[in-house]
């Protein structure tokens, strides 16, 4: 059961990088991004032709570090892939959700669009790489650690756990001591105000898509690592970032984390009773309980 | 040439006029009030002279430039600031935090006119780390009008600034906006509480029902038994 | 292809088309009447084919029965089996609507994605259910024994057409209805139709489970077609995405629009396999992906261009009315 409770700490920690940014872009703008997941997606796999296509081919040595399943390829990796993430998002946005918001669609046709550009990552994805599920390094020997309470773990999880963190405090600094940050906080206090206040909205709209979308990116490529990437891996995302999202307060990147690791820890605690396949399903009702119970979340975003 | 000019703006929201040919002027460090009853249009044309709302008829200038169906960051950068009646501060963020968004297009170093403001609003300095969520009707008040201030507008526009507070704040409010007026700032000021705004303004206009239907200078308003008992409460 | 070949295979594509528009029709009483965004389709897609085939077809017995396992199999003819799916559908949609419909709908969405999910994984785990991830096989076919199999279709396609024109017909008066202005209302503006919230959520249950009972009809013509249904044939893509984007192509708001933005998308993907007939031969295996990113494209050009799809929405629902 410790062991449980630590890989949800680990999947929690995978989800939070999803759900921090899906709470910004929520907040900022107010809707419900249902391509979050299939950003995570995209960085996987972009993460996947660098590692085993482009960088290959440059010649970087690719020997395992230390530990851990990996070498310097991915490490290269992890900036690029998420700097192209981010710049998929904010180019989702700019053919996309922009037009729409100036034509001021709605809530539910901006979710539609988000929708159909999930599909059409997924699509896109399986054209390219096939529906098979892969791996970053095939056949490799993944060592585990031992800690007290006969929990194992192995070296990359440390490795995510570590990313995570340091990702999380570097984006905490960033809102609260840089211009932009303060200036995507009051945004997502109150947009019009901001505009009042001549605060440039678009830019701002743009740092929130490219913050968000590296963040998953990352969280997808993290994924990558510790299980396997498969095109549907995004989308299999969905209900527990939502669910973490809306647990922790829509706005409140903070609750994000929490919820996030919340939904971790309930999802791989609850194989022990159930079906692991029935994970998603664990993710919805927790999501059902709190909006009937607490709909504004633990801490209280926008409801 | 005056400093700001309304004229015969018609304006409102959809198929519905809110406005109906109003035309206003505003001179240099002058303090102008709006009054009326509810429902005349006043806030409506603050909304629409800072550029949120386009008129379907007539022009705006800003010192003789047309400002007529600018954007709102647009007109922030000639020299007007907008102080609205609710959501005028950002909750999450600091006192210190909100003023130096109030800055956020300038690009020189701003530390002068934080001062400046603080020492305009000497509580403010006292709170200045604390989330401005959790501050007073009042501190918030005095937060949405430093934030505006931060740029140096020439124009500022005040909705209902004395909407939020309690009665004993509203004699210290209308002090601060002399003070600020005498910092050369003109103002136009919408009010409910046409006595104590009549009082400090070198001008007036009362606004009914989309009209203009009195000017002149504010203590003449205020003596005014008829415009008192039809408009301003009696 | 000699033309025998060719009526064939269009009444094939017909009695398809003719099913996603039964769907499309469900889906606009929601979306196009009420505005509730439902995600969740390929749920009672699922369990509208699965209720009818496990109504029409026999509990397993002896040798068989070690390979087939279902909770239940009342061997009835078809018409019970269309009425049940409806049935068991509208149960699910209120169960579903008492702690959903008051969300905002953003959030309804979601929901609704979480239920189809969950539909799903437990009709893949649970084999005493409906024999898990190898389905139901052998479902009998309405009238099966009038005509010989080889021309059965032609049949088929008579009682789908059918079925669509009755529920259409009904759609149609009920929506003429004062029932159906109140629900033309909520879509436009909740706030102004000036009713109770206890009202509105009544009238939003009502289209979630009307919408829901015709999904169910969707889904047992479906089963009764293809004879043989598991759980991965109703995946969000084919189950919900597809249908979305037939009511956005169509029109929403308009029954004749969800009927033809039904034949349309489904002209469009048959004919994308035509297109992709051409590709080399390495491709071939990723086309039914590359058709899917082709419709995906199509749905974000017809919102940002043309939200409001071919027919628009209704202009006049009652002569009463302008």
């Amino acid at each position: 059961m410790a062991e449980l409770f630590v890989y949800g700490i680990i999947l929690g920690s995978i989800i939070a990088l999803g759900s921090i940014g899906l709470t910004l872009i929520f907040g900022i703008l107010r809707f419900a991004n249902f391509a979050h997941g299939d950003l995570m997606t995209a960085g996987a796999y972009i993460a996947l032709f660098l590692v085993t296509g482009l960088f290959n081919w440059l010649g970087i040595p690719d020997k395992n570090l230390g530990f851990l399943s990996f070498g310097w390829r991915m490490i290269f990796t992890f900036p690029v892939s998420m700097m192209a993430v981010s710049m998929l998002a904010i180019l989702l946005d700019r053919i996309l959700y922009r037009p729409l918001r100036r034509k001021k669609s709605g809530n539910v046709i901006l979710a539609m669009s988000a929708l159909g550009a999930s599909f059409i990552i997924q699509m896109s994805v399986l054209i390219l790489w096939g529906a098979d599920s892969l791996f970053y390094k095939p056949g490799v020997l993944r060592p585990a650690l031992e800690l007290p309470l006969e929990i194992k773990i192995r070296p990359d999880q440390i490795f995510i756990i570590l990313v995570v963190f340091f990702s999380i405090t570097a984006l905490h600094l960033f809102l609260k001591h840089t211009k932009m940050g303060k200036a995507m906080r009051a945004t997502a206090d109150h947009p019009e105000l901001a505009r009042i206040t001549g605060i440039n909205t678009d830019r701002v709209i743009q740092w929130t898509w490219g913050m968000g979308g590296a963040m998953a990116g990352l969280g997808g490529i993290l994924y990558g690592i510790d299980v396997q990437l498969h095109p549907g891996m995004g989308w299999g995302f969905i209900l527990p970032l939502f669910a973490a999202t809306i647990l922790g307060g829509i706005g409140n990147m903070y609750g994000a984390l929490v919820g996030a690791l919340v939904m971790g820890v309930a999802q791989q605690i609850s194989t022990a009773y159930i079906l692991p396949t029935y994970k998603p399903a664990v993710a919805f009702i927790l999501m059902i309980l709190i909006l009937l119970v607490r709909p504004q979340g633990i801490f209280g975003g926008r409801s | 040439m005056s400093l700001l000019e309304v004229i015969d703006v018609t304006a409102g929201y959809g198929e519905t006029d809110i406005l109906d040919n109003v035309s206003i002027e505003l001179e240099p460090e002058e303090i102008v009030s709006m009054v009326g009853p509810n429902g005349a249009g006043k806030s409506t044309l603050l909304k629409t002279i800072f550029g949120l709302l386009t008129p379907k008829k007539g022009s705006i200038k800003l010192q003789n430039e047309e400002i007529t169906g600018f954007s709102p960051d647009r007109i922030v950068r000639k020299g007007m600031g907008y102080v609205p009646q609710v959501e005028n501060v950002f909750p999450s963020l600091t006192v210190h935090e909100n003023l130096e968004m109030g800055a956020f297009i300038r690009a020189d170093d701003f530390r002068d006119k934080l001062d400046e403001i603080y020492a305009l609003f000497p509580l403010l300095l006292k709170k200045r780390t604390e989330k401005v969520g959790k501050l007073s009707g009042g501190m918030k008040q005095m937060v949405a009008m430093g934030r505006a201030l931060m740029l140096d507008p020439k124009v500022l526009l005040l909705d209902e600034p004395t909407a939020s507070l309690a009665p004993i704040l509203v004699g210290m409010l209308f002090e601060k906006i002399v003070e600020i007026n005498r910092t050369g700032v003109a103002m136009i000021i919408v009010e409910q509480n046409a006595r104590e705004t009549l009082r400090v303004s070198h001008r007036g206009y009362v606004l009914a029902m989309g009209r203009k239907v009195f000017e002149g200078s504010g203590l003449d308003l205020l003596k005014d038994e008829k415009i008192g008992k039809l408009y301003l409460g009696g | 292809m000699e033309i025998g070949g060719i009526v064939s295979y269009l009444v094939s594509l017909v009695i398809l088309a003719g099913i996603y528009a039964v769907m499309t029709l469900g889906l606009n009483i929601q979306w196009g009447y009420t505005g509730l965004f439902n995600i969740g389709i390929a749920g009672f897609f699922c369990i509208g084919a699965y209720t009818s085939a496990l109504i029409t077809t026999p509990m397993p017995t002896g040798v068989y029965a070690q390979y087939v396992h279902q909770v239940f199999g009342l061997n009835l003819p078809f018409i019970f089996g269309i009425l049940g799916a409806a049935c068991v559908c509208g149960l699910i949609a209120f169960l579903i609507g008492v702690p959903t419909l008051r969300l905002r709908e953003d959030y309804l969405a979601i929901a609704t994605i979480g239920i189809a999910e969950t539909i799903r994984v437990i009709f893949n785990n649970e084999q005493w259910l409906a024999n898990g991830p190898r389905g139901l096989m052998g479902l009998p076919q309405p009238l099966q024994g009038w005509i010989n199999p080889r021309d059965y279709n032609y049949l088929y396609v008579i009682i789908v057409l059918f079925i669509l024109l009755v529920i259409y017909w009904a759609i149609e008066r009920a929506i003429r209805s004062p029932w159906g202005r109140v629900l033309r209302a909520i879509r436009e503006d909740e706030r102004a139709t000036a009713m109770s919230g206890k009202d509105i959520f009544y009238f939003k249950m009502q289209s979630l489970v009307f919408g829901s009972m015709i999904m169910g009809v969707g889904g047992a013509l479906y089963a009764h077609y293809t004879k043989s249904i598991s759980p991965d044939v109703f995946t969000p893509l084919y189950g919900t995405f597809i249908i979305w984007v037939m009511i956005m192509v169509g029109g929403s708001g308009n029954n004749k629009g969800a009927i033809l933005g039904a034949f349309m998308v489904w002209g469009i993907w048959i004919g994308t396999k035509f297109m992709t007939d051409f590709l080399p031969y390495t491709l071939k295996a990723r086309a039914p992906y590359i058709r899917f990113l082709l419709i995906g494209i199509l749905l974000e050009i017809v919102l940002i261009r043309h939200p409001e799809g071919l027919l628009g929405e209704e202009k006049k629902v009652s002569k009463m009315i302008d």
